[in-house]
């Protein structure tokens, strides 16, 4: 298992997304990641997505310029 | 035992694919969604940058699909691809900037690849066209071109009007049900709201709306004056972000400014502060305007006193302003805001 760092800061959706996405596609099932963004929209939309492919948000940590989600990919 | 085929839909968002998709996994089709980002689409969150919008949704409606659904979404970023449907369509443009036909061809060619990706393997596409619904793309004669000139072929399907059109493979071969399919056609939409409750459905986005700002005449306004402006339709994503954001006003054609109409605004346009110059009242509360192109001192001056008529100094003898260039480099600026008469209806883009 190994951790991975993403940084969707100035993003607009579905932009942070997408490099969710492409990221997650690289790493191996219970691997972690942490993605930065700035843009409200991803408060909705990254949990959205890590649930229609069954990865887990372990945490969402907002605060005033920025928002932080820990990201579980799905086990196999 | 018989293989469960595999389709992948394509989802705008919308109530027609959400409806296609359904349709087909009632079928007992394994179904995933692909959804194309091309940089113009119509998104809650582009809107949510306005403040007073904030209680609108901020779903992704693609998305928001997808969970009503139980189906995995791709989404897949074609902003540079895009750029020739946009510059070179074989078929024109719609109403506005609006290359409908083609945008369809491409998406759903960019589809057929990224089914038939080893990794993927899907066997058809469906997408939730129906004839007659849209002029410019969802005709009866540009379906079949299409199916044709994306290469896609028999093995695109358009579950909601399969009925008027010929058999396709997953019918032939019996994967789906022809008879269970319909034969939805024309501008009504009865019969998808009826499907959807049917289903169960409550909610659902623009039920006959686009989903692409190039339909929209004053965007594409606003597209084709940059496009002018510039000598050039090249583009970059951050060019076409920056049209769906605040009030454009271009006194000359060397420049424009792009001013923050709410908080939800200037927030985002504080991110281009290091890449175009930028005025912000500092006497008074007002908005943040960028400077899109060369202007000269005496347009930063003229800028200056359009931008001080949209802050709270406006009936004030005089507005300071800070005049912030790329490089953070910073000066002041002291103007009298423009008289309202002298703010010329045609510099609005």
């Amino acid at each position: 298992m190994s951790d991975h760092e993403l940084d969707a800061r100035g993003m607009l959706c579905p932009m942070p997304v997408i490099k969710t996405q492409d990221t997650i596609k690289t790493m191996q099932p219970d691997d972690q990641l942490t993605v930065y963004a700035t843009d409200p929209g991803t408060l909705q939309d990254i949990p959205s997505w890590c649930r229609v492919h069954g990865h887990a948000v372990l945490k969402v940590v907002e605060s005033e310029n920025e928002i932080c989600f820990q990201i579980q990919v799905a086990p196999e | 035992m018989d293989e469960q085929k595999r389709a992948v839909a394509l989802i705008s968002g919308g109530l027609d694919s959400m409806l296609a998709a359904k349709v087909v996994m009632d079928q007992g089709v394994h179904v995933e969604g692909i959804n194309f980002y091309t940089g113009f689409c119509v998104e809650g969150h582009t809107h949510a940058i306005r403040k007073k919008k904030a209680t609108k949704p901020k779903r992704n409606n693609a998305l928001w699909v997808a969970e009503q659904l139980g189906i995995k979404l791709h989404i897949i970023d074609v902003i540079d691809e895009y750029k020739d449907v946009l510059l070179n369509p074989k078929y024109g443009y719609g109403k506005n900037l609006n290359p409908c036909l083609d945008c369809k061809i491409f998406m759903v060619k960019k589809a057929l690849a990224w089914t038939f990706m080893e990794e993927n393997n899907f066997d058809f596409i469906l997408t939730g066209e129906v004839i007659g619904q849209r002029p410019k793309s969802q005709r009866k004669e540009t379906m079949p071109l299409i199916a044709k000139q994306s290469g896609a072929d028999d093995r695109l399907l358009r579950p909601l009007c399969a009925k008027n059109l010929p058999v396709t493979l997953p019918e032939r071969e019996g994967w789906v049900d022809r008879e269970a399919l319909y034969g939805f056609h024309g501008r009504n939409r009865k019969p998808q709201i009826e499907l959807a409750q049917s289903f169960g459905f409550t909610d659902w986005a623009q039920p006959a709306g686009g989903c692409c700002f190039l339909t929209d005449e004053q965007y594409a306004r606003k597209l084709a004056d940059l496009w002018q402006a510039r000598g050039s339709r090249e583009y970059e994503l951050d060019d076409i972000m920056l049209l769906k954001v605040g009030r454009h006003i271009r006194p000359a054609p060397h420049y424009k400014l792009i001013v923050g109409r709410e908080e939800g605004e200037n927030r985002y346009l504080e991110g281009y502060r290091k890449t175009y110059l930028s005025i912000q009242p500092t006497s008074h509360k007002g908005p943040l305007a960028l400077i899109d192109g060369q202007p000269e001192a005496a347009d930063i001056d003229l800028a200056g006193q359009i931008l001080a008529r949209y802050s709270q100094g406006k009936t004030a003898e005089k507005v300071t302003l800070a005049v912030t260039f790329p490089d953070g480099v910073s000066r002041e600026l002291t103007v009298a805001p423009l008289n309202p008469t002298k703010l010329d209806p045609h510099w609005h883009v």
